[in-house]
């Protein structure tokens, strides 16, 4: 195994002699929000990804890189136990949130799901007003007080930058109604009126033009001020360009996942500790 | 090859046999969706002829009579009645049983069973299912012939239907959605309720349409189970459930439109007895007709409501 980096926790600092990702430098908190340790998920036989020692501090933005079939996606669905959904799926080692194993079959993973939101590779906003998509979480949480919902919608679009180009509409206007990139950031909102800590957003702008795309990213390094966030890419670009932290997967002999290198994203873009790492990045492969 | 040289409106030998064949599949395709609309655009216009003179509103609304060609109100109103009572007792079941197949069950032997059964009893032969009515919701509840009996027999017939299609609905809805609600947090109960019910309100209204019609258009399940008596007039202002004379009561013989006209047509007692079937007949598709579109406006509106407002 060639994991470069140690397990949990990892201080991590950005050296301040190389150009930081973005504007942000300085160092990254020392406390994990979350952490997963030896996770191994199989679906049915097949191992997906093993021994995958990953974590992200809070407000910062990990990014999971790699080839498909790596298993960035399965690792990240493992962080709100949207692999439970799939049947057969079986997952070892550990994984917390907040030092809390949340691995166990009887914790709350409704509870979970909500303090650790999602954002899917495709905008999926329900067919409902956009008013109605922002205050799905809320609703079903129970909240009935009209005044509290509309300020906590009208809040989460603001901060999923939406706000401005539907404020006109948003009682009345579908979800469905908006452009991709629109749907994105509606879905966005929609994680954050829930009031989530942390939020795992899996290639959120791999559906969209370049410019949504931008505004993604921008909405990305916003939202790290108070989150932390987990995004999976295909997009080496962006993950140089938004994140803190970088892990980089590929795949083993047996076509199972593995994590081969994790350190600070302008370390792990322009001196690699692996040869492996440092093919990917150039274009050499995958 | 001279390939490099031919223009476009030089066809070659290959390709004007496919096109000839794309031509003749066409027009196969064409011929029969005609035909099929033909036969039933035939039957339409038969009965809409024949029934000219016969239907209107003293026949759809008055009595029955044996010395002049009299009305069909009774049968009209039991066909009514046992299609709301049947509709009443499979509709909830039957949607509670879909959601459960696509919503909760896992895969394995007993949901397959389940499966494999639903549509084996779809096919069982009316007749059989009627003569099923007779024993157990005629003989063994000691009823006797009643629409009740007819209503639970024609729920038997109807509710895998029902349940098939209300599962195959709920499948057709995206899992996008489905992880999409239960990553915000929300428990499977209100992601059935909320994201994926509204989305499936279409398709149940379909299932629904297509048993209703079954269940309106039945005779041979209610032959023996709600009877073949000949009521003579209805007292609509008689609600007294416990009385079997009432035709509210679900509990008194209830012979139906379907079965009315297939008595009709086998036995042929009344002089009208031809003007009685065309007549008849022409009501039963119309109200299947208006059934149909009315449902489907009505799922509309719900679909629409539960939606996007």
């Amino acid at each position: 195994m060639t994991v470069a980096s140690p397990a949990t926790p990892i201080a991590v600092h950005i050296d301040a002699g190389v150009a930081a990702p973005a504007a942000e430098t300085g160092e990254l908190s020392t406390v994990m929000k979350m952490a997963a340790d030896k996770l191994t998920v199989a679906y049915g036989t097949k191992i997906a990804v093993r021994e995958v020692t990953v974590a992200v501090p809070e407000r910062s933005i990990l990014a999971l890189i790699g080839p498909s079939g790596s298993g960035k996606s399965t690792v990240l669905r493992c962080f709100n136990r949207m692999n439970d959904l799939i049947p057969g799926a079986a997952v070892s080692g550990s994984l917390t949130l907040d030092g809390e194993d949340i691995t166990p079959d009887d914790i709350d993973v409704v509870e979970l799901r909500r303090r650790v939101g999602m954002v899917f590779q495709r905008p999926n906003p329900f067919p409902m007003t956009i008013f109605e998509n922002v205050a799905y979480g809320p609703r079903r949480r129970g909240l009935k007080d009209k005044k509290k919902l509309e300020e906590i919608v009208t809040t989460s679009l603001t901060r999923a930058a939406l706000w401005d180009e539907v404020k006109d509409d948003y009682r009345k206007k579908s979800g469905l109604a908006l452009s991709g990139g629109q749907q994105q950031r509606l879905c966005i909102a929609r994680v954050l009126a829930t009031e989530p800590e942390v939020i795992l957003m899996d290639e959120p702008a791999s559906a969209l033009d370049p410019i949504s795309t931008l505004r993604i990213e921008e909405l990305m390094r916003e939202l790290r001020k108070s989150y932390a966030i987990v995004i999976v890419t295909h997009n080496m670009q962006q993950a140089a360009r938004v994140s803190d932290l970088t892990a980089f997967f590929t795949m083993a002999e047996d076509r199972a996942g593995y994590l081969v290198e994790l350190g600070p994203t302008n370390q792990v873009f322009t001196n690699p500790t692996q040869q492996l790492t440092e093919d990917y990045i150039s274009g050499r492969f995958g | 090859m001279t390939e490099a040289t031919r223009t476009l409106r030089q066809i070659s030998g290959s390709s004007r046999r496919s096109r000839r064949n794309d031509r003749l599949a066409t027009m196969v395709l064409w011929a029969t969706a005609i035909l099929a609309l033909a036969l039933l655009g035939g039957i339409i216009v038969y009965l809409l002829v024949a029934s000219i003179g016969v239907v209107s509103p003293a026949f759809l609304f008055g009595d029955p009579s044996d010395t002049e060609l009299g009305g069909i109100f009774p049968f009209f109103w039991n066909s009514l009645y046992i299609l709301g009572l049947t509709m009443l007792i499979s509709t909830p079941i039957g949607i509670l049983a879909g959601i459960y197949m696509a919503e909760y069950a896992s895969e394995n032997r007993l949901t397959n069973a389940i499966r494999f059964a639903e549509e084996a009893i779809s096919s069982v032969p009316s007749i059989v299912v009627g003569l099923f009515g007779l024993i157990a919701f005629v003989n063994l509840t000691g009823w006797g012939y009643t629409a009740m009996s007819g209503a639970l027999a024609l729920t038997l017939f109807n509710l895998p239907l029902l349940a098939r299609l209300t599962e195959q609905a709920l499948r057709a809805v995206p899992d996008e959605e489905r992880a999409g609600s239960l990553a915000l947090g929300a428990t499977k109960w209100q992601t059935v309720r909320h994201v994926i019910l509204p989305l499936a309100i279409p398709g149940i209204i379909t299932g629904i349409i297509l048993t209703a019609g079954r269940v309106f258009g039945e005779a041979a399940v209610l032959l023996f189970t709600a009877g073949q008596s000949s009521p003579t007039h209805y007292d609509m202002t008689n609600f007294d459930l416990s009385d079997p004379n009432s035709p509210w009561s679900p509990f008194r013989p209830a012979t139906t439109l379907a079965v009315f006209v297939w008595r009709n047509n086998a036995e042929g007692l009344s002089p009208f007895a031809t003007e009685l079937a065309d007549g008849s007949s022409a009501i039963l598709l119309g109200t299947v007709l208006v059934f149909n579109v009315s449902s489907r406006i009505f799922g509309r509106f719900l679909s629409r409501r539960l939606t996007a407002k």
